[in-house]
């Protein structure tokens, strides 16, 4: 996916001595010295290297001070009192990023010329920098400023007038830029051109009046660009639908995934009492690596609708009115009981978790009905991350032995006229009427119950609405289309009376058969593991924050995690 | 007592009736060292080079046989690209531009021979835009050259072929540094890539091994060829060898460019003997020795630098600043570098701190701007000398220059971290009374004409 991965060495199995900072270690020989400096628990601080990017070594922040063996006149290496070869120290200091570790190379993190150079760096950057972290985005995640308490001097020595730069410059439709803030690190130059393959983003002027710019009249627009805010070491590009929402140290972050289609891009839910602020890219080689789409990064604003479905509603005489769980629950359950088997039908959604499928499966087959399907939802797929597929759990559904081809429901219009089914169960939120049963046809029900966030046509005309949550509101698990297991957490609570799907349907399918065995999210998935074979020995820990891939039948994916 | 100067790469500057037509260049002598580089083969001129000793004349005084070494045209797969570096950008300096003006062709047979003897086909001349007559009288002097069948496929019916293209520069210093100028070849801003792993001689231009020279070198080559590598050597002093064409400006009375072997004349003879002493009866106060990046040199210094006696021991011999040799060694040896050959003659008239604000305001204009610590120092001590320069100077200044330049020289991505912080180290360190002094003075008026260099 990436063109360089530097973090991983070529042979993780050719291991060379290194002496960082006193203590000799083995490390993957041509490993870049900031890695094995990370590796070695150590740190060292830099600003444009991005192990995904192009190594480019203009910041100066990770310069370090390196040795090689001393060597006697046949060329064998020099050996101490401590039978530990001796180094000899380069007086000029090298930059981490683009040095690679070799046999007896030293390496030292911490030294007084180490320091000197990071504090001179330091001072550099905040020269000609505006300081104001006060309405600063960044302000909280800035590196400037995290740096700066490590290896800055507190105080400034430059009187000087600062260099004056174009500010709020509409860079792009979700992206805007501070250039006086810019370090003219290049990542976001880089992440464009050799991730995106846009070429739209440089530098004009030269010296201090150094500016990021993008192309004359072209934008900074591409389908990932708000990837280039997370680059952003400060906070010189930021992004207009988060921009001055919400300081950052006040955000919970909730490990999560992304569900706008297929891919499932590991998230961070950033979220700040019962609000999610925003969408982020977490770090997953096996799915997106450190990306995510714009589209799905901002596809949290449905959250905030005035559409969402807050409370349970019941029809009556026509019209729907609000009710309580245990009405409509009652009111569902009765229903159901009043049909035969073959005469329910269920469109569910493959953007529910595996725990709510399963949970309705135990129901169905409790209920001995057979008619079921799932909606597919087809998006536009790039050569990227975004998949073709639009359902972020078409995989899980198919696992759990609910999958279709996503048409059949569509005939069902005929037989609802026909009174062949007499209940529809409408489950996550899918918009049967859209998708192709006529809202005629649905009126003719004698039960039509919906569960879902947001109202829409198919809920507008249902017997029972049940207000469900939305991703950031629920903890569950999927598989995407490469066959990846992942988990989603709950970062806020769902609004009004909505619930948990899973929750839903565990009280649906104890007033219907009175069966409950199931108190949580891990219960149910602990059923689910010794009852789907592919799930087979996975715990809900196990699981883990990256996922689990799947040996699952025209794999996609090029992992090689097998049930790791 | 006048010098007579030893004109080997300028034989034919300035000789009457000379014109830079190939007619001219061929009835001279012209093209037939070609003839014989062609008949030697690659392998023997490589040879002759690495015997001759010849070191680099664009700054860095690299040797050019070791340069040329690094590369095995029999063994590299990719195709190899000769660069010549006619950007001469460095304040003081201003030989390459007699040669491009007034003997092109002796630049073109030095590039074809060089490129001959490392396997290139392809090739480039890279002369600042500045040169717009330069560029000119080059392409006029490769289209002859290809005409008399010198250039272009199969040349001189030998089966070599080679093709040399001109590119212009946009006016840009860093244009001078070669990897800087690579990208700038490459259609690219030519921010200077970092080494390793960008060696030019491994992944250099189009990352193919690339060798970049200097207008000079590429002449001096054709010389090489001409006399053969240990005759050439035998010119100058060991390691040291061949001449170099002097260019002197500042406060002397004949102020030109001059050539003599290297190490022949002490900076005493070049200046006193060569352009005539300094102008106006003043006293010498200081020579930058080899470009406006060099570290300055004050009058009455005295320097240790070792030498090889008659007996062959090495010792430590005390020479002041009239009586250094102008050779790489010597003059690193006194803390500076013969860099580019353009020595810079100030006299005791002249203002320390405003010379500096120049260099300074020369620099900041520069930078590239590609990493932190040259693009936000330089400017910053430009602002800090400009201020100082108008009046507003603060006792703590000289020690905050003296630490700023320290943390540019070492830790930049090229030397131009280093061109920029020497001037200020070695001014503030040689002449730090006139700072203060300055400084102490404040408010009073300063010389209007530095303040207009540095807005």
């Amino acid at each position: 996916m990436n063109p360089w991965n530097h973090d991983v060495a070529k042979d993780e199995l050719d291991l060379v001595d290194v002496q960082v900072d006193g203590v000799w270690l083995r490390m993957p020989r041509g490993l870049n010295v900031v890695e094995v400096a990370h590796r070695s628990k150590k740190f060292i601080p830099h600003y444009c290297y991005h192990p995904k990017l192009s190594v480019v070594g203009n910041c100066r922040m990770c310069l370090f001070e390196m040795g090689t063996p001393k060597t006697n006149a046949d060329r064998s290496p020099v050996l101490g009192p401590d039978g530990k070869p001796e180094i000899a120290w380069m007086p000029r200091p090298q930059i981490g990023c683009a040095t690679g570790v070799t046999q007896g190379m030293g390496i030292r993190t911490d030294s007084p010329l180490v320091k000197d150079c990071r504090n001179g760096v330091m001072e550099f950057l905040l020269i000609n920098h505006p300081l104001d972290c006060p309405i600063c985005d960044q302000a909280g995640e800035c590196k400037l400023q995290e740096y700066s308490v490590e290896y800055g001097t507190g105080a400034s020595r430059f009187v000087e007038d600062k260099v004056k730069k174009p500010k709020n410059v509409d860079l792009g439709e979700r992206i805007v830029l501070d250039d006086e803030r810019c370090i003219l690190c290049s990542r976001c130059v880089r992440f464009s051109s050799e991730v995106m393959k846009d070429d739209v983003l440089g530098f004009v002027n030269r010296g201090s009046h150094s500016t990021l710019t993008a192309y004359p009249g072209k934008r900074f627009d591409n389908a990932y660009s708000l990837n280039t805010v997370d680059l952003c070491p400060v906070g010189a590009l930021t992004s207009k639908d988060f921009r001055f929402q919400m300081r950052v140290w006040f955000l919970k972050e909730t490990k999560s995934i992304c569900t706008s289609c297929g891919t499932g891009c590991s998230t961070t839910i950033g979220s700040r009492e019962g609000k999610v602020h925003r969408l982020t890219p977490r770090e997953n080689e096996a799915v997106n690596s450190a990306w995510m789409c714009d589209y799905g990064r901002l596809n949290i604003h449905y959250l905030d609708s005035k559409d969402r479905l807050h409370r349970p509603l019941l029809k009556a005489v026509g019209e729907q009115f609000p009710g309580t769980w245990a009405d409509a629950i009652h009111r569902a359950a009765e229903g159901l009981g009043k049909f035969k088997p073959e005469e329910i039908a269920v469109v569910a959604s493959g953007r529910l978790t595996n725990e709510e499928l399963f949970v309705l499966k135990r129901l169905l087959g409790e209920l001995g009905v057979t008619r079921v399907d799932i909606v597919k939802h087809t998006g536009q797929a790039d050569n990227f991350l975004r998949s073709g597929d639009g359902n972020p759990n078409g995989r899980g559904a198919e696992l759990l032995g609910l999958s279709s081809d996503g048409r059949k429901f569509r005939s069902w219009g005929a037989e609802i006229v026909l009174g062949k089914i007499r209940a529809l169960l409408v489950l996550g939120g899918e918009d049967v009427v859209a998708a192709g049963i006529p809202a005629s046809a649905l009126q003719k029900l004698d039960l039509l119950l919906f569960s879902g966030i947001l109202g829409n046509e198919t809920s507008r005309l249902a017997h029972v609405v049940l207000p469900s949550a939305a991703t950031a509101e629920k903890t569950g698990s999927m598989v995407n289309v490469h066959g990846r297991l992942q988990r989603m957490t709950r970062a806020i609570a769902a609004p009004g009376e909505a619930r948990e799907d899973w929750l839903i349907l565990r009280d649906l399918r104890e007033a219907c058969t009175g069966g409950n065995s199931l108190h949580s999210v891990e219960d149910v998935w602990k059923a689910i593991a010794a009852e789907v074979p592919q799930f087979a020995g996975l715990s809900w820990a196990k699981i883990g924050d990256l996922g689990v891939q799947l040996e699952t039948r025209n794999s996609l994916s090029e992992g090689t995690l097998v049930k790791a | 007592m006048a010098r007579r100067e030893y004109r080997l790469v300028f034989k034919n500057i300035d000789v009457r009736g000379y014109t830079r037509d190939i007619a001219c260049y061929q009835k001279h002598g012209g093209y037939e060292i070609l003839k014989k580089g062609l008949a030697m083969g690659g392998a023997a001129i490589r040879d002759e080079v690495k015997k001759s000793q010849l070191r680099g004349r664009g700054g860095a005084g690299f040797p050019t046989g070791t340069k040329w070494s690094f590369i095995d045209p029999a063994k590299t797969t990719k195709p190899i690209y000769l660069i010549c570096n006619a950007d001469e950008s460095e304040p003081g300096t201003f030989k390459d531009r007699q040669i491009i003006h007034k003997d092109p062709h002796q630049l073109v047979e030095g590039m074809i021979l060089s490129c001959f003897a490392n396997g290139v086909k392809l090739a480039y001349l890279y002369i600042r835009c500045e040169f717009t007559e330069g560029w000119k009288i080059m392409e006029k002097a490769l289209d002859e050259a290809r005409a008399a069948g010198f250039l272009g496929k199969n040349i001189l019916k030998t089966g070599y072929d080679l093709e040399i293209y001109v590119h212009r520069g946009a006016g840009a210093y860093i244009c001078g540094e070669e990897t800087g100028l690579i990208e700038s070849l490459e259609g690219k801003r030519a921010y200077p890539r970092i080494k390793p792993p960008y060696f030019p001689a491994v992944l250099g231009l189009y990352m193919c091994p690339t060798i970049v020279n200097n207008v000079e070198t590429l002449c001096n080559v054709k010389h090489i060829v001409e006399m053969g590598g240990e005759a050439y050597a035998k010119i100058g002093r060991p390691n040291n060898t061949g001449t170099r064409l002097l260019c002197v400006s500042g406060d002397v009375v004949r102020p030109g460019y001059y050539e003599f072997p290297v190490g022949e004349l002490t900076l005493g003879q070049l200046i006193n003997d060569v352009c005539g002493g300094i102008r106006n009866g003043n006293r010498l106060k200081a020579v930058i020795p080899g470009g406006s990046s060099a570290k300055v040199l004050k009058a009455g210094e005295v320097y240790k630098i070792k030498e090889k006696g008659l007996d062959g021991k090495m010792s430590d011999k005390e020479v002041g600043l009239e009586d250094l040799r102008l050779d790489f060694d010597t003059l690193a040896a006194a803390g500076s570098m013969a860099g580019s050959g353009g020595v810079i003659v100030m006299d005791h008239t002249r203002d320390m701190v405003e010379c500096l604000a120049n260099i300074s305001a020369f620099y900041a204009h520069e930078s590239c701007g590609q990493c932190t610590p040259c693009r936000e120092g330089v400017l910053w001590l430009k602002k800090i000398l400009g201020r100082i320069a108008e009046g507003h100077g603060r006792e703590d200044d000289p020690a905050l220059l003296k630490e700023v330049a320290d943390r540019i020289a070492g830790r930049t991505i090229c030397a131009f971290g280093e061109a920029a912080a020497w001037p200020v180290q070695s001014f503030i360190a040689k002449f730090k009374a006139e700072f203060s002094a300055r400084i102490a003075r404040n408010g009073s008026a300063s010389r209007h004409d530095t303040i207009s260099l540095l807005h």
